[in-house]
């Protein structure tokens, strides 16, 4: 076979199954789970790791449940066993805010995704500005991107890139970017973006792309990956780690990640510690399908049981109110009038 | 019927959709607005209404506040201008009710709390989100104890300007504190989401409290319904979508607001809560300054 065209280049793995993770496992990761994660992690030589609730700073909340620990107890209990793996966090203007990132930067966190929806940039300038402040390495995150065009999106990366966002990242918040989506939207942040801005890439597994966007992406000049080992991560997961270094390996494209102490991980730790087997069923592969929010999932799964309506009804009627991420106060809501409306369909 | 003359700080969506609310009003008058940006359409606007305008910033009004008998302002810029807006007002015998997420003054939610207000040359509103859910924590603390209350507001992308974008983490923390020193909580915490879909959303909240005993539906749903009916009076678009909802000590109560589609459509209710509810207050404060109940007194200027 022939060699790759992408042989040489450098990607950044950051792992985010202590994070988006943390919503496959109803927020229930223990201290020991994560410091146990993270020595491995550590071991097999992943660059970054994200650590906190699965919403981010602020998280904590009857909107996105209620952590078994606080966030500084999470970052205490990895922060010791890290020497060159860095530790990050996620922030959602709106639910985290500034003081919670100077307490994250205060117990060892040295890297943030500040999150905001494809189409609302101008929400983070404050945040952004924050993370430089602090000397962190600061990454814009605009999530559901398939909701806004490719050169849409460059226009609200190109806002993060002037509020100081070292790093922008075309995030696939559904699951529903197939390649060339991702080929055209990250080409266009690379055509609009300095030279000296890195690109960044967030996948979610529901129509079973996340390695093929992953490396669509790279191949159009992304050089930092957001991966999961095992794909513990919301919907289907996040594209699992240790595929993606295995293909990565194969192509010649350079991690610095051990593929098999990864797999090693995923196969002893991760997978034996789920609460379901995180993969495509016909809930996260609707989400891939319709459009919708990854996280969605398990709320639609548990009020789909409380109200008697199939989840998969209950997310495409979400898809098509255009409900996204942090609207999970929706999916109760929508069940309920989808309820009112079948119920009313039976009287009449 | 006499009416008492206002000033509009801010030529934004909220100053902009408060001016039409105050032309409606039976008590205040809206003379001025000012801005700092002369290509600003909200100052056209408001010249096309009859007001004078200036574009350069409070200083541009405080020379004319005595000559045409200023007595109310409205502050509708952003949290980080507003304490030194409010002093230069005060200093001028003026009253200012505020509109963004300073809260240096009492906080106010018209049906639960503005019969009570203390003296103050400053009173705030809170946030549209706070307006919009601290009558529903209410609603539920007034029947017994609530150890936490969350609200959540979804908001129309095309309805919030650039200063409330600004201002989210203020946003929050003023919402959330109110939540508990307005709506009674013990605790509290506010989230906000901006959502861009086309058509708009009309705004929603989510309101969930978190009773100390088992909750008494048939006491909490009457005076929630009581509550809802009150904020109607001066808020006709303000909804019971779904709920209440119980489920063990959780209380979900499930809202939307449409707005009378004054400066913005109708989906911008965020804009109309906030502005009845600042056009209200005011209205209030001007009829003790109409009765001389309240006198207001400018320092040496």
């Amino acid at each position: 076979m022939s060699k790759s065209d992408l042989h040489g280049r450098k990607v950044i793995c950051h792992d985010m199954c202590l994070r988006d993770g943390m919503h496959a496992k109803k927020e229930q990761i223990t201290t020991d789970q994560m410091r146990t994660f993270a020595e491995a992690m550590e071991h097999a030589g992943v660059p970054m790791i994200q650590v906190t609730h699965g919403a981010g700073l602020g998280g904590n909340s009857l909107q996105h449940g209620f952590a078994l620990h606080s966030n500084e107890e999470y970052w205490d209990a990895v922060a010791p066993v890290l020497n060159n793996t860095v530790m990050s966090v996620l922030l959602i203007p709106g639910l985290g805010t500034m003081d919670e990132l100077r307490v994250a930067h205060a117990h060892g966190v040295r890297s943030v995704h500040i999150a905001t929806h494809s189409t609302e940039a101008d929400t983070s300038p404050q945040h952004i500005a924050c993370g430089r402040e602090l000397g962190m390495d600061t990454s814009g995150f605009l999530m559901m991107a398939h909701l806004n065009t490719a050169s849409g999106l460059a226009e609200e990366a190109k806002k993060m890139e002037s509020y100081g966002a070292q790093t922008v990242y075309v995030t696939d918040s559904a699951g529903y970017m197939l390649p060339e989506d991702v080929t055209e939207y990250v080409a266009a942040l690379r055509d609009t973006l300095d030279a000296g801005t890195e690109i960044g890439f967030h996948g979610h597994n529901n129509l079973g792309m996340g390695i093929a966007n992953s490396i669509a992406a790279v191949r159009a000049g992304a050089s930092r990956i957001d991966c999961s080992v095992a794909g513990l991560g919301a919907g289907a997961g996040n594209t699992p780690l240790e595929a993606f270094v295995a293909v990565c390996d194969r192509m010649g494209i350079e991690t610095g990640c051990d593929m098999f102490a990864l797999m090693d991980m995923a196969e002893e730790l991760v997978f034996p510690m789920m609460d379901h087997i995180v993969r495509i069923d016909r809930s996260s592969l609707t989400l891939g399908y319709a459009g919708v929010y990854s996280t969605f999932l398990l709320h639609a799964n548990r009020l789909g049981e409380k109200y008697g309506i199939p989840p998969r009804d209950i997310l495409l009627e979400l898809g098509r109110k255009k409900m996204i991420g942090g609207q999970e106060d929706m999916i109760e809501d929508t069940a309920l009038s989808m309820l009112r409306d079948r119920e009313g369909q039976s009287a009449a | 019927m006499s009416k008492v003359k206002c000033v509009l700080i801010g030529s934004g969506n909220i100053g902009t959709d408060l001016l039409y609310k105050l032309k409606r009003s039976e008590v205040l008058d809206p003379v001025w607005m000012v801005g700092i940006d002369p290509e600003s359409e909200g100052l056209a606007r408001a010249r096309d209404m009859g007001l004078k305008t200036t574009a350069a910033g409070v200083d541009g009004v405080l020379p004319h506040l005595v000559a045409d008998g200023i007595q109310i302002a409205f502050d509708a810029t952003s949290a980080y201008v507003h304490k030194e807006n409010s002093e230069k007002m005060n200093a001028h015998g003026v009253f200012m009710v505020d509109l963004t997420p300073a809260a240096i003054g009492p906080l106010c939610v018209p049906p639960v709390n503005l019969d009570e207000l203390a003296e103050t040359m400053n009173v705030n509103m809170i946030s549209c989100a706070g307006q919009a859910t601290i009558p529903i924590v209410y609603g539920v603390s007034r029947v017994q104890g609530v150890e936490y209350a969350e609200i959540i507001a979804s908001l129309a992308s095309l309805s919030i300007g650039a200063g409330t974008r600004a201002n989210l983490d203020e946003f929050t923390y003023t919402t959330s504190d109110a939540v508990c020193a307005i709506g009674g909580a013990k605790k509290g915490k506010a989230l906000c989401i901006i959502n861009p879909a086309e058509p708009p959303m009309i705004m929603r909240n989510t309101i969930y409290c978190m009773t100390e005993e088992a909750p008494n539906e048939a006491k909490i749903t009457a005076s929630l319904m009581e509550m809802i009916e009150k904020v109607q009076h001066y808020v006709p678009g303000y909804r019971l979508v779904n709920g209440p909802v119980f489920e063990g000590n959780k209380v979900g109560v499930f809202m939307e607001v449409a707005g009378l589609g004054d400066y913005l459509p109708t989906y911008a209710g965020n804009l109309d809560i906030m502005t009845a509810a600042a056009a209200r207050t005011a209205e209030m404060y001007a009829e003790k300054i109409l009765s001389g109940e309240l006198k207001l007194v400018a320092e040496a200027v």
